[in-house]
């Protein structure tokens, strides 16, 4: 019995292999099958899909056997199962539309899983980070207004300055932005946790830490904020906000600072609605998609026509009608699962998040220290919402805003951040588990001292 | 901070759930009206891969479905598009259906609308079933006898069986193509509608039926109608006066010659008819009554609109008409308003012997292996006052008798075939513009006609525009008809 109550023989690596197998074994049967719904010979493509996502699961395992032996196994092999479902849905798109997504996709993939391979490798304690918690915090900046540097900028795109094109290649920094920010954050809410949890203020019936401690931690936020919309990505900069707000709360403890938070929030959509035609058009779409269907409002109808068309069951894949949503491939595609595997596919795959977030929690809450605590709560919280605001748009629970879907939606960037994000979580977790396990007698004196306080 | 995290995993649940329920009411209690929804596509689509049956005229396919390589698995195709515009309509992706396409969509496609939402299976599975085939009772060769004899004019024709209620022919100048309408080309359907609705003379508008006219003289028929209902007969004589001094008013009658019609002395009310003596009828229809006029009018379907496979506008006798109004509407003029097909129907109730039957355009309706699902819509008319018998067996054979005198030897003479016994009333409504030139009558007992032209000219009149049009199509109807 490992400490989580996962049954294993072999220990968690064991684990991560068989559940590695499944993920690459389902991924390959649904691009089978996806390939005989194209023609009754399996095309290549198909067979391409399974044999990269086996060799980078490979690869992955094998990096994590050596270099974190410890870390939590479920991770790798749901972020596996996720992009294997987007793999097979981008290929889906494109025989809809007749785009050729799929291909860099899979080169993005494996970019993405090396990238987690390296960081593994290279970053072998998180606490590393908080040592240069400034620099992540500028390096936050630099790369959320790279895009609107001349000659590297790749202009607007969408109604949104978010690219650029570096080596050839358009990248979206803003993914890579929201990892640094929780770095960040993460860093200097460990140093200054006690400061911030002490009231020194009252403003009406809510007491509040000195201004001076509060002040930098609100100066980012409201950078972040002012850049997001200054690059119109809306949902961005909620996550942005929601993870700010989640990270505070947890390093103090303090309900004031969500409530507040709340307050801020409002105020700053309020503004934001009085202030952009493009977020008031988003809002009337919310309120009315029908109003103008074939306008404005063209986008959120497909996504619901494309649920309801697909019911409980879906068409089946290779069915649907991906080519009648925008943005298919990129923000809409849980919609096109929705409508071709129907409900029950929508729920696995918000299952499979649900199940990320609820490891991540746990590794949070159980970190060996405090950095990494606030560090996995972040990610953990940055992975929740992104889930969510492009779930809730989609099905007009919350006003429709273009972010993707972690690990299924078409994006190069968005793949790295969230492989990343995954690495981050396996290294703070094989730090505790390891400290538990006594692999390392410096960790276990942190864990033996964490479990003390 | 075990706690904090807790809490904060606990909201994120909360967000979750949301999701889940959302979702679950998305898929399963709105999928119905999702799936239905008029801009969903996928509907579209589903009933585009249908091949739809054909409407069919005498032995021409007039609209049918032929297979594409696109998108839209079918195309709609209207082989002599203009001439039949007006009662196929269009069948288009980005403005739905019109005419017969939208009447009679579930016999075309097969299956209810709901049904073809629903066979997503069967449509899939390749095995869907042709719509079925709806054949009409036009015939072709009086259609086109209909349209030539208009010759580009503004104008109406519709030519029925007095005996059946059979539509033989329902052209209406100008009309349309419905074929660009019909495509799968977006730009091309907005820019054609765009460019119809644009055009003055509203090619869009079927003027058989969608329209009303001031009858003019026409309506004679029906003051004539109620005379005799009341008493009169064709002999019964009346002053013939130049003017006919209306009470309470200055704006007195004339005739349209601007003299006396006969002799200045009397004048039968045969000869009247004959020569369209508005002097005559506006005193009969001040004598008869506002209410006896109407009630007329109402047995031969005024107020309201026959039956039929699409859609007709109300022909209007106005209510609580005062003496001078009256005295206009007795010869057709002021508010009195008809369509030429309430006006066919008329005269096919004068032709067959006082029986106002329902008219129809859809004879039969076949599935795709010919087998007949549904015939024709036949019977009497019964909503209007009388039930359908607006007028005795014997008024309508005086009628009948003075209609012959009309087209024999009064108004309505560039209507006569030799060899037949064609009958008919000319009227030449005045309306400020260009008079309306009407001619109303048979042929036989075997076809009914209403020609309307409403542009023709200042100087333009029934007898010399509307009546050498109703003998050309009389001519091709007796001919199509054996």
């Amino acid at each position: 019995m490992s400490r989580d109550g996962v049954t294993v023989t072999g220990g968690p690596r064991a684990t991560e292999a068989r559940l590695l197998a499944g993920a690459v074994v389902l991924t390959s049967f649904a691009a089978v099958l996806l390939g005989w719904s194209e023609s009754p010979e399996l095309p290549p493509t198909a067979i391409v899909t399974g044999l990269a996502l086996a060799v980078t699961a490979l690869v992955a395992h094998l990096t994590v056997r050596t270099f974190a032996p410890d870390a939590d196994p479920t991770l790798l092999p749901l972020a596996f199962l996720l992009n294997g479902l987007g793999l097979v849905f981008v290929r889906r798109v494109d025989l809809a539309t007749g785009s050729d997504l799929a291909a860099a996709q899979t080169v993005w993939t494996a970019v993405s899983v090396g990238a987690l391979c390296a960081t593994l490798l290279l970053i072998r304690r998180v606490a590393v980070f908080g040592r240069y918690q400034y620099t992540f915090g500028l390096l936050t900046i630099v790369l959320l207004l790279s895009p609107l540097i001349p000659g590297l900028t790749a202009g607007v795109i969408n109604g949104a300055q978010l690219w650029i094109d570096l080596f050839g290649m358009r990248f979206q920094p803003g993914e890579i932005a929201k990892l640094t920010m929780v770095v960040f954050l993460a860093g200097y809410l460990e140093r200054n946790r006690a400061l911030l949890s002490v009231a020194t203020q009252r403003i009406g019936p809510v007491m509040l830490p000195a201004a001076r401690h509060l002040a930098p931690v609100l100066l980012a936020a409201v950078m972040a904020m002012v850049i997001m919309a200054g690059l119109r990505d809306l949902g961005t900069a909620l996550l942005f906000f929601g993870a700010f707000i989640a990270m505070l709360y947890v390093a103090t403890g303090r309900l004031a600072y969500p409530a507040f938070g709340a307050v801020f929030f409002g105020f700053a959509a309020w503004l934001a609605y009085l202030q952009f035609g493009h977020v008031r058009v988003r809002v009337s779409i919310w309120l009315d998609p029908w109003a103008d269907v074939t306008g404005i409002g063209y986008q959120l109808a497909q996504s619901l026509f494309a649920l309801g068309t697909g019911g409980l069951t879906g068409t089946g894949l290779g069915l649907g009608r991906p080519q009648d949503v925008p943005f298919s491939a990129t923000d809409a595609i849980f919609v096109v699962i929705g409508e071709e595997l129907g409900l029950l596919g929508a729920t696995v795959v918000l299952l499979l998040y649900l199940v990320i977030v609820v490891r991540g929690f746990r590794i949070a809450q159980t970190a060996r220290d405090e950095f990494g605590t606030l560090l996995a709560t972040g990610l953990t919280v940055t992975l929740a919402a992104q889930t969510f605001v492009i779930v809730g748009g989609l099905t007009r629970l919350v006003p429709l805003t273009g972010i993707t879907l972690p690990f299924v939606s078409y994006g190069g960037s968005a793949l790295l951040s969230n492989y990343l994000l995954i690495a981050l979580l396996l290294r703070i977790s094989d730090e505790s588990r390891g400290a538990a396990k006594g692999r390392d007698p410096d960790l276990q004196a942190d864990a033996a001292a964490r479990r003390r306080s | 901070m075990n706690r904090q995290i807790g809490r904060v995993a606990a909201v994120t649940f909360l967000l979750f759930g949301a999701l889940f329920i959302n979702l679950n009411v998305i898929t399963l209690l709105q999928a119905d009206e999702l799936a239905n929804h008029p801009s969903n596509r996928r509907l579209i689509l589903r009933e585009y891969a249908i091949e739809r049956g054909p409407i069919v005229a005498g032995e021409e396919a007039i609209a049918r479905s032929v297979p594409t390589d696109g998108e839209f698995e079918y195309l709609r195709t209207y082989p002599d598009s203009e001439l039949y515009a007006h009662l196929t309509g269009y069948y288009s992706i980005q403005l739905q259906r019109s005419g017969l396409e939208r009447a009679l969509n579930e016999d075309l496609t097969g299956r209810s609308t709901e049904v073809v939402a629903q066979n997503l299976g069967e449509l899939l599975g390749g095995s869907e079933r042709p719509g079925n085939a709806v054949q009409l009772s036009i015939e072709p060769a009086v259609q086109r006898a209909a349209r030539n004899a208009l010759d580009g004019r503004e104008g109406a024709v519709v030519a029925l069986d007095p005996r059946t209620g059979a539509v033989l022919a329902s052209y209406a100048n100008p009309t349309f193509d419905p074929n660009p309408l019909s495509g799968h080309d977006r730009r091309v359907i907005n820019d054609t509608w765009a460019a119809l609705n644009e055009r003055d003379d509203r090619p869009l508008i079927d003027r058989t039926r969608a329209e009303t006219y001031p009858p003019g003289s026409v309506f004679k028929l029906v003051v004539a109608a109620a005379a005799l209902e009341s008493g009169l007969e064709p002999t019964t004589l009346f002053p013939d006066e130049g003017v006919y001094d209306v009470p309470q008013t200055q704006a007195n009658i004339g005739n349209f010659s601007g003299g006396v019609c006969d002799d200045g002395d009397e004048i039968s009310l045969t000869d009247a008819m004959r020569v369209s003596c508005n002097t005559v009828f506006a005193r009969l229809g001040v004598e008869l009554g506002d209410d006896a006029l109407r009630d007329q009018a109402e047995r031969f379907g005024f107020n309201d609109a026959p039956p039929f496979d699409l859609g007709v506008t109300d022909s209007v006798f106005p209510r609580d008409l005062d003496v001078p109004s009256l005295a206009q509407s007795a010869i057709g003029q002021r508010d009195v308003r008809a369509t030429p097909l309430q006006m066919a129907v008329l005269a096919g109730s004068i032709a067959n012997g006082g029986q106002l039957l329902r008219p129809h355009v859809v004879d039969a309706v076949r599935d795709p292996d010919g087998a007949q699902l549904r015939g024709p819509d036949t019977g009497r008319w019964t909503g209007p006052p009388g039930g359908g018998l607006p007028i005795s067996p014997r008024t309508a054979q005086q009628l009948r008798s003075m209609m012959l005198d009309v087209v024999n030897s009064g108004t309505g003479t560039a209507a006569r075939i030799d060899g037949v016994e064609v009958g008919g009333k000319t009227g030449t409504a005045q309306t400020g513009g260009d008079p309306v030139a009407w001619f109303v009558g048979f042929a036989g007992e075997e076809v009914a006609i209403t020609v309307m032209v409403p542009g023709a000219g200042s100087d333009a009149t029934g007898g010399a525009v509307a009546a050498p049009i109703a003998r050309s199509v009389l001519s091709a109807a007796l001919e199509a008809r054996g």
